[in-house]
């Protein structure tokens, strides 16, 4: 079968769904260390303010879907050897309210088994009111806003 | 062995469960304080709380023995706007009963003067838990059933409570706790035993509670993972004491209902009975059977928290050896290792296992719709 052939039979290719960027909160809506739930396209989204960075991941534990909303932040705790612990990224890591599972606010990944086990981490950027008016709509465009492509 | 089908994983993941009628043999009420219980308890018990309040079997105890990985070991998200979890009814219906489709709840009341040092008290306690429950839970929910609270360190108040509350359908098990005095098969508590048949009541022996001894019988651990795992072997104690002791030779129709222990360790703890068993039977004369019958006869086993084997056929081959009717599923709410029924059980089972283990199986043994 020559290459880029499609077997008879094959179902169609759905589309793909394309992100789209949401303006989710303005800046001082979420003060470093805060974080807010948003709702896009039937999603629930957690977005975190990290001493100024945004970031954006999913917020149900793979694990058995606890809210990672209701759970706390905490750090990073690694140890060398027995007797030894080093703590770091105090904030960085959320913890599932259920069963204690942790993940990377950062990137979305546990800290259990970061290759297999991670929530879903959207891009998140700040962006000024001014870079998101529309054409035809004016809209109000001080300050700046978290805006999360999802 | 067990071969984990395709076809079984995906009905585990996406079969509905609508049309079951769950039953939940594990779910942790609270008082707002202990003043909930003043109206269930004469002048003299209520005072003497205020004076000296409850003393678990337990040296310099003032909280756990073990730090919990969250505070009072619960779910951050299960804590009212007055009161610790599980003391609001409205949240506990609304995160547990609706949130999982439970039909049927049962409360095991935790830290409420069971097995206090003394006796008087523990038994006063046991009758206004007992009363507070029907009156502040299985009233106003009737989803919700109570468990028979007793002092179990003492047999004779223990089964006096038991006959008081026999034939009450708001009472659906006999809550002892699984670190006791002495092991669970001792004589001394079988009054214990004996009521409970009477009244056709299951044992429940949850997890936890303070026999006075260290964790282990290598002494204390140090990490809350190692108490947490221990559970395991401190139930193997107890199981093998019932069975060898002769509790079920006496008490032919007794059920116990082991709740939080898991379940991985049975099947190895049957073998090595068994083959010791076959040596060693003229110093248990009174044993008539092997002592894995009388496991697989008079035992069951709640889900939460189940093992998960990195091969799941393995945890299906351990079903199998314990009886596919022998698994009762459990939340824990409102703990922070609850589980949810969507998630909490292994995609492997077929639908009809699935609704065994999420209602039939518990139907059977509590009898009750």
């Amino acid at each position: 079968m020559p290459a880029g052939a499609t077997p008879p039979g094959t179902p169609p290719t759905p589309a793909r769904a394309v992100a789209t960027r949401h303006v989710v909160a303005a800046t001082d809506e979420i003060p470093p260390g805060g974080r807010k739930l948003v709702a896009i396209g039937g999603r629930d989204i957690l977005v975190f303010n990290l001493a100024g960075e945004f970031f954006a991941i999913a917020n149900r534990c793979p694990h058995n879907g606890g809210s990672l909303c209701a759970g706390r932040t905490t750090g990073l705790v690694q140890s060398s050897e027995p007797g030894r612990y080093h703590y770091s990224r105090q904030g960085e890591i959320i913890r599932c309210p259920w069963h204690n599972w942790e993940f990377d606010i950062r990137t979305g990944r546990s800290v259990i088994d970061p290759r297999r086990i991670k929530v879903r981490a959207f891009p998140a950027e700040v962006a000024s009111g001014a870079a998101l008016q529309a054409e035809t709509f004016p809209v109000q465009v001080e300050g700046e806003y978290v805006v999360v492509e999802a | 062995m067990n071969v984990v089908s395709p076809i079984q994983a995906r009905a585990g993941v996406l079969g509905p469960d609508a049309g079951i009628a769950i039953l939940d043999c594990d779910i942790h009420p609270r008082a707002r304080s202990l003043a909930d219980f003043r109206p269930y308890m004469t002048e003299r018990w209520w005072n003497y709380l205020q004076t000296y309040g409850l003393r678990a079997r337990h040296g310099f105890n003032k909280g756990y023995v073990f730090p919990k990985a969250q505070p009072l070991a619960c779910r951050v998200d299960s804590w009212p706007a007055e009161g610790g979890p599980g003391s609001d009814l409205d949240l506990l219906r609304a995160q547990c009963l609706d949130e999982c489709n439970i039909a049927h709840g049962i409360l095991n009341p935790l830290g409420i003067g069971q097995g206090d040092q003394n006796n008087g008290l523990s038994a006063a306690m046991a009758f206004a838990v007992n009363e507070w429950q029907v009156e502040a839970f299985c009233r106003p929910e009737p989803r919700l059933r109570a468990s028979v609270v007793v002092p179990y360190e003492d047999g004779a108040a223990s089964a006096a409570e038991i006959r008081r509350r026999a034939g009450d359908p708001n009472f659906a098990h006999v809550l002892l706790m699984s670190r006791t005095a002495e092991p669970l098969g001792n004589p001394r508590y079988w009054p214990i035993y004996e009521a409970a048949e009477e009244a056709g009541l299951p044992i429940g022996i949850h997890v936890f509670g303070y026999s006075g001894w260290a964790l282990t019988n290598g002494g204390w651990p140090s990490f809350y993972i190692e108490e947490m795992t221990e559970h395991a072997t401190s139930c193997q104690a107890l199981v093998v004491s019932m069975i060898v002791e002769g509790v079920f030779e006496r008490f032919p129709k007794l059920k116990v209902v082991m709740i939080e222990s898991g379940l991985g360790w049975i099947p190895a703890l049957g073998w090595r009975l068994d083959k010791h068993w076959k040596h060693l039977k003229a110093e248990v004369p009174h044993l008539t059977r092997a002592p894995s019958e009388y496991l697989k006869e008079h035992f069951w086993v709640s889900t939460q928290p189940m093992e998960e084997p990195e091969a799941a056929s393995h945890l299906l081959d351990v079903m199998e050896w314990l009886g596919q009717d022998r698994i009762l599923f459990a939340t824990d709410y409102p703990h922070w290792d609850f589980d949810d029924p969507r998630t909490a059980l292994p995609a492997t089972l077929t639908a009809a296992q699935r609704r065994a283990i999420l209602g039939g199986n518990a139907r059977a043994v509590y009898g009750f719709l």
